[in-house]
């Protein structure tokens, strides 16, 4: 018999071939690689941000800071780069290395006073911003020959698509997020904590060193993606990507993963990043609807995807509860 | 059957004749945060409809992310121009660049970007210095040589329209010892700031009867402060001239009434003059000035302000 837990990701990989379809037959120029390439391209810093989000709602927590995040780490790339002169990879491993801490600090705070996620990276939220602001209340434009390079660093695929380095970078991530949440301990542990506290101390699994972990995986991807973003704007924001965090977490959910944690695939994130790309691109190819239909339409999958897992939960008991009798 | 595939070979050259004349072109807009951009966005389909344009419109939500995935997606249709109504000033060059390399000009709207100009083909956009320039002009004119005590309401401090349309009154004024600007502050572009400023104003000043004109730099706060001169008891444009800028449909209300006297028009109309310097692009290669100043036109009671309420009122002001 098929694994229940499998079927949202089912569910996920069928409407993007849906989505895919009704794409190409109402624009045949969609199935370009130009569209493809734009795609990861466009997406790119939302697809790894997603990733570090996959594993914290895998683990049953949630990180509201990220998009303050990514926004502070384009401030922080851009001043830096205009007020010293550190090379772009020192300035990048000094970002993540304060990105990376501030998850672990997050991620400490929630297993030290048992406070919920929500609220702490509700608070994390609002200091990233305001760390941002306090860096630059402009949009700083990065000027470094270095920087511009990797702007300009593309694969040209057949058919005048762009493969971007900051496409394959978050092809990577999604790579490196599989291996970490489905190969390694430390992703069991994820999965064990998802499934609750109490069975996963049970189980042997280091609570607090993982949710730790947790936070510093999402503070890390975070910072990624703020480099990813500011190589793709060539410039910092503090006003930049408000909101993305609840875009990050759409995403995870339209991809399969349960809200409750426990269950999904970091596979399922990207097919659900791609799906809201494609959409904002149907959007956009047909021109006359209101860019707003984006925002309707991720609104119903998600409320179809609840539905879905509610469901599931449901069959499974009731499966449980059949085996019991 | 030779006749019939000929017939069919005919309609569809005809369907392709007739589809290439329609251009295509992409407007990335920022969002509708303002009447005054909502209006644009009116006036840009109903213009593009008048010349038979193909427009597609995408709506960023105030997001630069959002209008740059809409530039590179115009690129991959391959349409045939693209407007862009900048968000930010910064990180436009690479999809510029990507538009350049697709031979596909760009034309910047209402706002500039600090890329390489020649990523662009031209920026259509208004002179703020320009706009405070000719309200200033129009009250020199307006005094007639007598004695005129101004007071200002200032945009939002520090942004540049409040700088620049300050500067540019100042200069329109500038030579004419009779006219002096005796108080200046910010309203910051609202109505609500507006009458409470004028309030204060009113009252240093005599109850106002020291007070001969205001400008402001929008009409928001002029109507604001017009509510402010008539609770002090005072007949607004007649004892207190009022001249300000953007001719919102408000403003020619009050005009109409006969209690505002002069507004400079920033118009919301920036994709007629984009879509002219297209079609000569298109049809011979001439490539415009990099810059396409719009017209700050100046209206008063004389231009039939009822009739221009009317014809603002339905844009999404």
């Amino acid at each position: 018999m098929t694994n229940p837990r499998l079927l949202p990701l089912y569910a996920t990989i069928a409407i993007f071939l849906v989505a895919c379809v009704i794409c190409y037959a109402q624009f045949p120029y969609m199935a370009s690689t130009r569209v493809l390439g734009n795609l990861l391209t466009d997406n790119a810093y939302l697809g790894i941000v997603a990733v570090g989000m996959t594993v914290v709602i895998l683990s049953g927590g949630i990180d509201l800071s990220v998009g303050s995040v990514i926004a502070f780490s384009g401030v922080f790339i851009a001043v830096l780069l205009r007020d010293t002169g550190l090379h772009p990879l020192v300035v990048f491993a000094l970002l993540l290395v304060v990105t990376t801490a501030f998850g672990a600090a997050m991620g400490g705070l929630i297993h030290v006073l048992e406070m919920p996620a929500f609220i702490v990276t509700l608070a994390g939220m609002f200091l990233a911003r305001g760390a941002a602001y306090m860096l630059t209340i402009d949009s700083v434009p990065i000027d470094d020959p270095f920087f511009t390079m990797l702007q300009k660093a593309y694969y040209l695929m057949p058919g005048k698509g762009r493969l971007t380095l900051i496409g394959v970078v978050m092809l990577l991530s999604v790579v490196a997020g599989m291996v970490i949440a489905h190969r390694t301990r430390f992703g069991s542990s994820v999965f064990a904590l998802g499934g609750g506290v109490q069975t996963a101390r049970l189980m042997g699994v280091k609570v607090g060193r993982t949710t730790v972990g947790i936070y510093a995986f999402s503070g890390f991807m975070a910072g990624l993606s703020g480099i990813v973003f500011a190589i793709y704007t060539g410039s910092g924001y503090p006003l930049a990507t408000v909101g993305t965090e609840l875009t990050a977490i759409a995403a995870v959910v339209i991809g399969g993963a349960i809200l409750t944690g426990g269950a999904g695939y970091v596979f399922g994130t990207l097919i659900g990043v791609l799906t809201m790309g494609l959409i904002q691109t149907y959007i956009v190819f047909d021109g006359t609807l209101s860019s707003w239909w984006t925002k309707i339409v991720i609104g119903g999958l998600l409320l179809m995807f609840i539905v879905l897992q509610k469901g599931l939960l449901r069959l499974s008991t009731a499966r449980l509860a059949g085996g019991a009798a | 059957m030779t006749i019939r595939t000929l017939l069919s070979a005919a309609a569809a050259l005809a369907l392709t004749a007739g589809m290439a004349q329609a251009q295509v072109v992409g407007f990335s807009q920022i969002g509708s945060e303002s009447g005054w951009r909502a209006a644009e966005t009116t006036l840009t389909k109903q213009q593009a409809a008048e010349r038979g344009i193909d427009l597609r419109f995408s709506d960023a939500q105030q997001r630069q992310e959002n209008q740059i995935a809409a530039i590179r997606s115009f690129i991959a249709q391959g349409v045939d121009a693209i407007l862009l109504a900048p968000v930010v000033a910064t990180g436009w060059d690479s999809v510029l660049e990507e538009a350049k390399e697709a031979d596909i000009p760009v034309v910047l709207l209402d706002r500039q970007v600090d890329s390489s100009d020649d990523l662009y083909l031209t920026a259509v956009g208004s002179d703020l210095v320009h706009e405070g320039q000719v309200a200033g002009e129009w009250l020199v004119s307006a005094a007639n040589g007598e004695d005129c005590r101004v007071v200002e309401l200032q945009g939002t401090t520090g942004s540049s329209p409040a700088i620049d349309r300050k500067t540019g009154f100042e200069q329109g004024i500038a030579g004419h010892d009779n006219i002096q600007l005796v108080r200046s502050q910010t309203g910051d572009f609202t109505r609500a700031q507006g009458k409470e400023v004028m309030e204060s104003f009113l009252q240093a000043e005599n109850g106002g009867k020291d007070i001969c004109a205001l400008y402001a730099h929008n009409d928001d706060m002029a109507v604001g402060a017009i509510q402010a001169i008539k609770e002090a008891g005072l007949q607004p444009g007649e004892d207190i001239l009022v001249v300000s800028i953007d001719a919102v449909p408000d403003i020619f209300q009050a005009m109409a009434a006969g209690e505002a006297n002069a507004t400079v028009e920033l118009t919301p109309n920036m994709a007629g003059p984009a879509f002219d310097a297209l079609a000569a692009y298109w049809k011979d290669g001439s490539v415009p000035a990099k810059f396409i100043q719009t017209e700050s036109k100046l209206y008063t009671p004389s231009d039939d302000p009822q009739a221009e309420y009317e014809r603002r009122k339905d844009l999404g002001y």
